[in-house]
């Protein structure tokens, strides 16, 4: 056969592997959103103040939250939550509190990532406010009492009884958080 | 065993370790006795599906076999020319279907159950690290590292090694036998797998992830096992090592551990706020720092 | 190869001046020259990959640290896979497409012959690079082929020479891929139907296609990681709001197609075999082409049962089992077709047919065992220990490997005109069967025992079923030595063979004189 077909072919296949290229990096954003619906990675949701208010605690169940919490190699920081596990009803809106100490003689920035654990709750664990959705900053040796507002939506399996969250602390570059975190906020981190 | 078997060829040696190895009775062919109900059903599933392969196996094989030493040219055989039946065709695509969906039920079974970590009586952390692991009971917030405890003299063939070799630490689990044991795992630096075998149980440790898995043990003894996921040089040596003993027992270790770890630690003490509608009760707002 | 050498230089036309010595190989645009240059390379790292095999195996002959420290152990395993997936196995079959593609269909040539040396010579390139890690100061590559994140951000330089070195190999294999799949469908002889072509070039347009769609993925994978590692991105880093376990999804994305890219190639060369030594026409045709392109498909359905233990809702769990134990059943297919192609035959068992019945055999054993890893519950025991590396090993070695060198004694005597030594192909035969069984047979029980996989030392109630295997590891070494020998007296001279060679031979290679001259079917043959 002439040589134009084979270059037609060897262009059309040519095309296949460039967009098989461009899909692997579609993958990224296609498994957020897999993780976002299926709770995978134990990705939490968010939630806001209002339409949280508006639903109703389900009194009849209690789940218990357990909280933990780690800071990654390279963070300077002790950080711990403040108290172990609280049961709350789903649909009410809790309040918690960790715990971040800098043992650093400089400025560092870190930035939370959360994960709940099972799956199953993790979409039903929604954050209203949490020190996670900026990176924060702590002055040398500072020590900051951070919050994290959330309820547990009555959406939630009634085969789980125990959720735990955990949040690890990951290093950042301190003098790029400082300008950075007001973009993240505006643009709603990946929570 | 190993000190003598440095000194010779190692084709002798062999011949030794092989001809003296029923005494230590380590030629094991199958998974480990299990001590939880999870590991003993995934044994029997192993045990099942392991029988439905090997009499797959045979079958075809005996045909297989049979045809070679049957139909032969130096037999004088003369070949048939078929190349097509659409009966059979279609019969050997059903029936291992069928059969996948046999194996396919218990499978289902199992998996469910092990997926099912509500109810637990305690929960425990597991976090990894390059290269040993940390254990904290996280209804007592005390924690402690487990580190692989066999010399590096014996590792490095300088002394005898040891009856529990390179699967022995400084500080052992401690669990309770008969509850329902749930384990929060985690990472520190990159990804590892917390695997005793007797109990069934092998999950990812993922640095920013949590994830869960659960445990009965219901006889008191010793596992061990190590970590299943590549992790860096010193990976072959972060063991685990389970002991579990009486439900009184394990109370009054932790009680004990928990209590001089207390001690020593600074305690902090908060408040939690609950925000109208929320109904708290066991709320623990004491919390050891560093223990 | 000096018999190909004579022909060729014989045979030239005066077309274009062809260059002798060295500059004949590099500027060679011939598909023969060329498939011979892969399979050479092929062989050369299977040599390479086994001499770290073996390295690997000594250190664990027995308890306690004697050969390799726990570091280069690590880049030992890495680069062993490394260097077989890509290196031996993956240039092995471009080099039987390579030759027997134009052959098997009719067609002059492969359809993009400059290419087709382009895409030889990256290779060793590739590999220079990819050795040439070993030299750097942190050493090679430590975090398994399987460069999960984030262990493989931690290693050094010889980390970014391997996704380097993994880009070039990854666009060999795509270009490759790109000139197969344009031959078969522009160059085939007139009536050469695609429902008439062997099953050989079947099961290689399929692989193409598979190499085509999972190539760029890997390559956009690696890359990822450089980034990550250079350039500031956060794929995999979750404090960058990026996931460790996303690059496993996009890896396994590659490699289970992967696993198929490397068997079903093995499948064709069987199914090429068997029937010329049944002296009867490969039973269910249809089927086999069927059960191949099912196989195709499903394998991008089915990744992430290399996971199972990452931790995946009850729901995603069931589903990649029930996928993954769905593939047995197009792979259970091809294997009764083969027992039902033997079935009633008229057998001879010369070497190649040796080779093809050893491998419906063991391949069954790492299908089975396949089977057995796709059953969760049990996977969470199996996984990660010596029950997957027997597995794999079984396919691999026992199904893509022995196919490959029975292909070769199939082969050889029409590339090089010479009949290989009988006798010695049958003693290679057995030494390979025999000493493949007794390394890693015994690794099922390790795994099931409780020994985790890419452990440079073991717990004292291994060491067994570890030294059996190391000795069976040199056994099986060695006897690829004999294979060398074999090959390269065949090569050199040896008895002359006809056209036909093998008594129950069907097809359009075995209607060419042995050897074929360098221009084959300028015309194009007449298909009955
Ligand atoms: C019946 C067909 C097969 C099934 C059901 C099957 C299933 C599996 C499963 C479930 C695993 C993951 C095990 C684990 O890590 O826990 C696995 C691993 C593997 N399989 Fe297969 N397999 C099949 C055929 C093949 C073939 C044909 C090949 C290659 C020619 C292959 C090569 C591999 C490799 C290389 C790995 C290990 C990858 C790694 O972790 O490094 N498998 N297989
Ligand atoms: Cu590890
Ligand atoms: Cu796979």
């Amino acid at each position: 056969m002439s040589a134009r077909a084979n270059k037609a072919l060897t262009a059309k296949l040519a095309v296949v592997v460039v967009a098989m290229f461009g899909f692997g990096y579609l993958l990224v954003p296609l498994y957020d959103l897999f993780c976002e619906i299926t709770g995978v990675g134990g990705r939490t949701g968010t939630v806001t103040e209002s339409t949280a208010a508006l639903a109703k605690a389900d009194v009849s169940r209690d789940v218990t939250v357990e909280f933990t919490a780690a800071t990654a190699p390279g963070l300077p920081w002790e950080f711990h939550p403040l108290q172990r596990k609280v049961t709350v009803h789903p649909g009410a809106v809790t309040e918690v509190f960790y715990l971040a100490r800098s043992k650093s003689r400089r400025a560092t920035a870190g930035q939370a990532v959360p994960s709940v654990a099972p799956f199953d709750a993790s979409r039903h664990f929604k954050k209203i406010e949490c020190f996670c959705f900026t990176s924060q900053q702590l002055a040398p040796f500072e020590e900051r009492r951070m919050a994290v507002r959330f309820v547990v939506d009555r959406e939630l399996p009634p085969a789980v009884h125990t959720v735990t969250l955990s949040y690890m602390f990951y290093n950042v570059d301190a003098a790029a958080a400082a300008d950075s975190t007001a973009t993240a906020a505006a643009t709603g981190e990946k929570t | 065993m190993s000190r003598t078997a440095s000194a010779l060829t190692p084709a002798l040696a062999a011949a030794l370790v092989l001809a003296s190895a029923p005494a230590r009775a380590a030629w094991d062919l199958n998974l480990p006795p299990p001590v939880t109900p999870l590991a003993a059903q995934i044994l029997d599933l192993h045990n099942l599906i392991l029988w439905i392969c090997v009499v797959i196996f045979i079958g075809v094989f005996g045909v297989m076999f049979y045809s070679t030493y049957a139909h032969r040219k130096s037999r004088g055989y003369r070949a048939a020319q078929f190349s097509h039946n659409t009966r059979l065709e279609i019969l050997w695509s059903v029936i291992p279907a069928v059969i996948l969906v046999v194996m396919a039920v218990p499978s289902t079974v199992t998996l469910i159950e092990m997926e099912d970590t509500t109810r637990s009586d305690l929960s425990v952390k597991i976090t990894g690290y390059q290269w040993f692991w940390e254990y904290e009971y996280m209804d007592s917030g005390y924690s402690f590292y487990s580190r692989l405890s066999t010399p590096r003299e014996q590792i490095e063939n300088r002394a005898a090694k040891g009856e529990h070799y390179l699967l022995e630490v400084d500080n052992e689990l401690v669990l309770p036998v008969g509850k329902k044991v749930r384990f929060v795992l985690t990472a520190n630096d990159v990804i590892h797998a917390w695997w005793v075998p007797k109990l069934g149980i092998k999950k990812d440790a993922i640095p920013g992830y949590v994830s869960e898995m659960w445990a009965v043990i219901e006889k008191e003894g010793v596992y061990r096992g190590q970590c299943a996921e590549l992790c860096g040089k010193d990976h072959g040596f972060m063991p685990i090592v389970v002991r579990a003993v009486s439900a009184a027992e394990f109370e009054a270790w932790l009680g004990e551990r928990a209590a001089s770890a207390a001690g020593a630690a600074e305690t902090v003490t908060e408040t939690v706020t609950i925000h109208p509608g929320a109904a708290v009760s066991d709320v623990d707002s004491t919390v050891t720092v560093g223990g | 190869m000096a018999s190909i050498d004579t022909t060729v230089s014989h045979d030239n036309h005066g077309d274009h001046a062809q260059p002798y010595g060295i500059m004949r190989w590099l500027t060679t645009t011939n598909h023969k020259d060329i498939g011979t240059m892969y399979l050479v390379f092929a062989l050369l790292m299977l040599l390479v990959g086994g001499l770290m095999a073996l390295l690997i195996r000594a250190e664990l002959f027995e308890p306690g640290l004697q050969v390799l420290d726990p570091a280069r152990f690590n880049q030992m395993t890495t680069l062993h896979a490394l260097v077989m997936i890509f290196g031996a196995v993956m240039p092995g079959f471009v080099g039987f497409a390579n030759w027997q593609v134009p052959l098997m269909i009719g067609a002059p040539d492969m359809a993009l012959p400059r290419l087709n040396n382009f895409s030889f010579w990256i290779l060793p390139f590739a590999f220079t690079l990819l050795l040439g890690s070993l030299l750097t100061a942190d050493g090679g590559p430590a975090s398994g082929w399987t460069l999960y994140a984030p262990l493989s951000v931690q290693g050094g330089m010889g980390v970014d020479m391997t996704i380097f070195a993994i880009h070039m190999m990854g666009v060999s294999s795509i270009l490759g891929a790109i000139n197969i799949i344009v031959t078969i469908f522009n160059l085939r002889a007139p009536g050469m139907t695609l429902m008439k072509m062997p099953l050989f070039v079947w099961t290689w347009l399929i692989t193409a296609f598979l190499l085509i769609a999972v190539m760029p993925v890997l390559a956009g994978a690696v890359t990822m990681l450089l980034t990550d590692r250079h350039f500031g991105t956060a794929f995999f880093d979750p404090g960058g709001g990026g996931d460790p376990v996303m690059f496993q999804h996009i890896f396994w994305f590659f490699g289970h197609p992967e696993v198929y890219i490397m068997i079903l190639p093995a499948f064709g060369i069987i199914s090429q075999i068997i029937p010329t030594f049944a002296r009867k026409p490969l039973f269910g045709y249809d089927s086999m082409v069927f059960a191949t392109a099912a196989i195709a498909f499903l394998s991008f359905a089915v990744w992430a049962h290399h996971m199972f233990t990452v931790g995946m809702p009850l729901a995603g769990e069931l589903y990649f089992m029930y996928a993954t134990m769905l593939i047995a059943v197009p792979t259970g297919v091809k294997i009764f077709n083969w027992v039902a192609t033997m079935w009633r035959g008229a057998m001879t068992f010369e070497t190649p047919m040796l080779f093809a019945v050893s491998v419906v055999f063991l391949f069954t054993i790492g299908g089975l065992s396949g089977l057995m890893l796709a059953i969760v519950p049990a996977d969470f025991q199996y996984h990660d220990t010596y029950f997957v590396v027997a597995h794999f090993h079984y396919v691999l070695f026992s199904g893509a490997v022995m196919a490959m060198m029975g292909g070769a004694y199939y082969w050889l005597p029409k590339w090089t005109g010479h009949r290989y030594n009988e006798t010695l192909g049958k003693w290679h035969f057995w030494l390979t069967a025999v000493f493949f069984n007794i390394t890693f047979f015994p690794q099922h029980f390790l795994g099931l025992a409780g020994m985790p996989r890419r452990i440079p030392d073991y717990a004292l109630q291994f060491t067994e079923f570890n030294m059996v295997s190391t000795i069976g590891a040199f056994g099986l070494g060695i006897a690829q030595l004999l294979f060398v020998y074999i090959v390269v007296r065949c090569i050199i001279g040896g008895e002359r063979a006809d056209a036909r060679v093998w008594e129950g031979a069907e097809g359009l290679e075995w209607t060419l004189p042995s050897p074929p001259p360098a221009h084959t079917f300028t015309t194009p043959p007449k298909i009955a």
